[in-house]
């Protein structure tokens, strides 16, 4: 059981929820996982996979979206109040350096936050762990990270303020297709959280323009266990079947969009 | 840990009664990184069949009230796969170890069958609760006469320990497994999900592209512990009880019924080592009341 710090609604629709983290340690943490959430009470029965908004040293703070059930309880706790929040899942989004986009949909934003920050943190020539690394790796780590952020919402904007302190430039759509205001070209990568009609838009404009920027997308398979166990998460790809949970959430846009 | 939770079932030796369920479990090793898998008594293998299946397309779980549905559609990297990668890692451990085998065709549950003779295996667990192909997609394990076909085939082939898993939907359980005794099963584990439907109405159209799905969790529990004690009280070889069973409490109420052990399905996703929390329960609840040996107040009803 972990103790909440905080519980509060950011807009209309949004909750965050920050939490200690207790025998978690945050170097652990990586962008793009999710927790498994559980409120103390045995039901409803199963956990609520909710993706990383934010990490410091001793708490992990999620973004949520009240859509039924489960998170209503979430939003209904109080600072002091136990959750459980199950270690970090997932592989997340990878370290890529260079002219990134992240594209958010609804409450698919939340991941982007804590992977611009690490995005930032991992990029440029710092030091000792970088003179480690083989020649062509130099050559990425060379390249100068630039981040953009793409957030698309229905009616009202959250948090804003925090991903315009770490980005290059933020670009908010309010009831539109955040994806009619990007160009893809303009990127080496482009990670993506949000509904699946929405990456596949992202997709299918990746392909029209002839981008080079290479797509990845977190998928929100519905979950039972959340590590890998059950095999209800399973996301069809180009390389067979994989458990969004442990293999996933983050893939290849090409991999899961382009099965028949 | 005492003795009092050993228990000896069909002439193999449990450390305990409580075993992982399967298809909830994996082949253990993502629990593994919550709790010491040798502290549980035995564990099944997620269900596995003759070849690779990729499983049921479309959404594959829905929560319901105290339970979910699943329709997995076993999917599974087939028997060869699961002898190379995962069958050294299992034996090594030291708990039983249950192998679940499914089929759509008599001929794949024999050559299955053939290829798990020659390994190291304690319990094969044979689960009838699949669809045959050859009968128009009519699960194995709802007419006695229809079951009977593959037990006894099976038993004729295989040389180790059988238990036969029942489907829920039978038309009569206890029928099924009277004539799983006859035919000589050394075992019979119940029970397996219950047929259900769910409707995505702003759609018109069932969540599932399979539209009918396994329902399991508490909401099974009180079926499930009544068709465990009619069918304990029916026959002589030992039952393996579950459905639904999520405290250590419930583990003692299939206990009573007649079962001799349990398993935990559904009950891992509400916190993975919830298994652990049964057997440290089921050992204080014999401390508490005296109870020398779990075997006590087995079927005592
Ligand atoms: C990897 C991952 C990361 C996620 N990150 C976030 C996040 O940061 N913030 C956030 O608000 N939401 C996130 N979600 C979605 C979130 O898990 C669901 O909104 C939540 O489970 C809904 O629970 P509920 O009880 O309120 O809704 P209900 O509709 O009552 O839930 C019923 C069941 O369906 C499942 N379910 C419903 N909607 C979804 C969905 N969109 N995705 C997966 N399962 C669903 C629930 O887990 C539950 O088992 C994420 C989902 C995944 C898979
Ligand atoms: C996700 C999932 C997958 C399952 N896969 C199998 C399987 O492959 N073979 C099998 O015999 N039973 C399978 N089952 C059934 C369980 O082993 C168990 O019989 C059933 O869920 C009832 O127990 P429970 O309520 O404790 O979960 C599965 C159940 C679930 C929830
Ligand atoms: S949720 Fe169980 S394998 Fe992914």
């Amino acid at each position: 059981m972990a103790k909440i710090i905080e519980n509060y609604r950011v807009s209309k629709d949004f909750f965050l929820m920050r939490v200690a983290l207790g025998d978690i340690k945050s170097e652990d943490v990586r962008m793009g996982q999710f927790f498994m959430l559980r409120s103390g009470k045995n039901y409803p029965l199963l956990s609520r996979p909710i993706s990383v908004f934010d990490v410091d040293s001793d708490s992990v703070s999620f973004l949520y979206q009240v859509v039924g059930e489960g998170t209503k309880i979430f939003s209904e706790l109080k600072a002091h109040d136990n959750i459980e929040i199950d270690r970090p899942h997932g592989n997340g989004f990878p370290s890529v350096s260079g002219r990134i986009a992240l594209v958010g949909g609804g409450v698919g934003v939340a991941p982007l936050y804590f992977t611009a920050k690490q995005l930032s943190e991992n990029s440029g020539f710092n030091g000792e762990n970088d003179i480690e690394k083989d020649l062509s790796d130099r050559a990425n780590t060379f390249l100068e990270t630039s981040i953009d952020i793409y957030l698309g919402f229905r009616e009202e904007p959250a948090l804003i303020e925090r991903y315009e302190d770490i980005a290059n430039k933020v670009i908010v759509n309010l009831g539109g297709f955040i994806t009619d205001d990007i160009d893809t070209r303009e990127y080496d990568y482009i990670l993506s959280c949000g509904p699946t009609p929405m990456m596949k838009a992202l997709y299918n404009k990746c392909k029209e323009q002839n981008s080079k920027a290479k797509l990845y997308v977190s998928m929100e398979n519905r979950m039972a266990c959340g590590i890998g166990a059950c095999l209800v998460c399973t996301c069809e790809t180009t390389k067979g079947n994989k458990r969004a949970c442990k293999d996933g959430p983050v893939f290849l846009a090409n991999e899961v969009f382009e099965i028949e | 840990m005492s003795d009092r939770l050993r228990t000896t079932f069909a002439g193999i030796e449990f450390k305990n009664p409580v075993a992982l369920a399967s298809g909830t479990c994996g082949f253990g090793k993502e629990l593994s990184e919550y709790f010491d898998l040798e502290k549980l008594g035995g564990i099944c293998s997620k269900g596995l069949t003759l070849n690779p299946r990729s499983g049921n397309i479309g959404i594959r779980v829905w929560e319901t009230p105290s339970g979910m549905m699943n329709s997995v559609g076993l999917e599974n990297p087939g028997i060869a796969h699961y002898i190379k990668e995962d069958l050294p890692r299992m034996r090594s451990l030291d708990l039983i170890n249950i192998v679940n085998l499914g089929g759509h065709s008599i001929e794949d549950y024999v050559e299955a069958v053939e290829i798990l003779n020659k390994e190291d295996i304690d319990i094969l667990e044979l689960n009838i609760s699949c669809p045959n192909v050859k009968s128009g997609g009519m699960n194995f394990g709802i007419e006695t006469g229809c079951a009977r076909g593959i037990v006894k085939e099976i038993r004729k082939r295989y040389n180790g320990k059988l238990m036969i898993k029942l489907s829920p939907n039978a038309k009569d359980i206890v029928e099924l497994a009277s004539m799983c005794q006859e035919e000589g099963a050394d075992a019979v584990s119940l029970v397996n999900t219950f047929l259900g439907m769910a409707i995505d109405i702003k759609n018109r159209k069932p969540v599932f592209a399979n539209v009918n799905a396994g329902l399991s969790g508490p909401a099974i529990k009180p079926i499930a512990l009544r068709m465990v004690h009619q069918v304990a009280n029916a026959i002589d070889i030992p039952v393996m009880g579950l459905g639904g069973i999520t405290s250590w409490q419930d583990a003692i109420e299939f206990i009573m019924a007649g079962a001799t052990c349990i398993q935990v399905g559904t009950g891992t996703f509400m916190k993975p080592d919830i298994s652990m929390d049964i057997i440290e329960g089921m050992e204080k609840f014999c401390l508490d009341e005296g109870i020398k040996n779990i075997s006590e107040i087995r079927g005592i009803l």
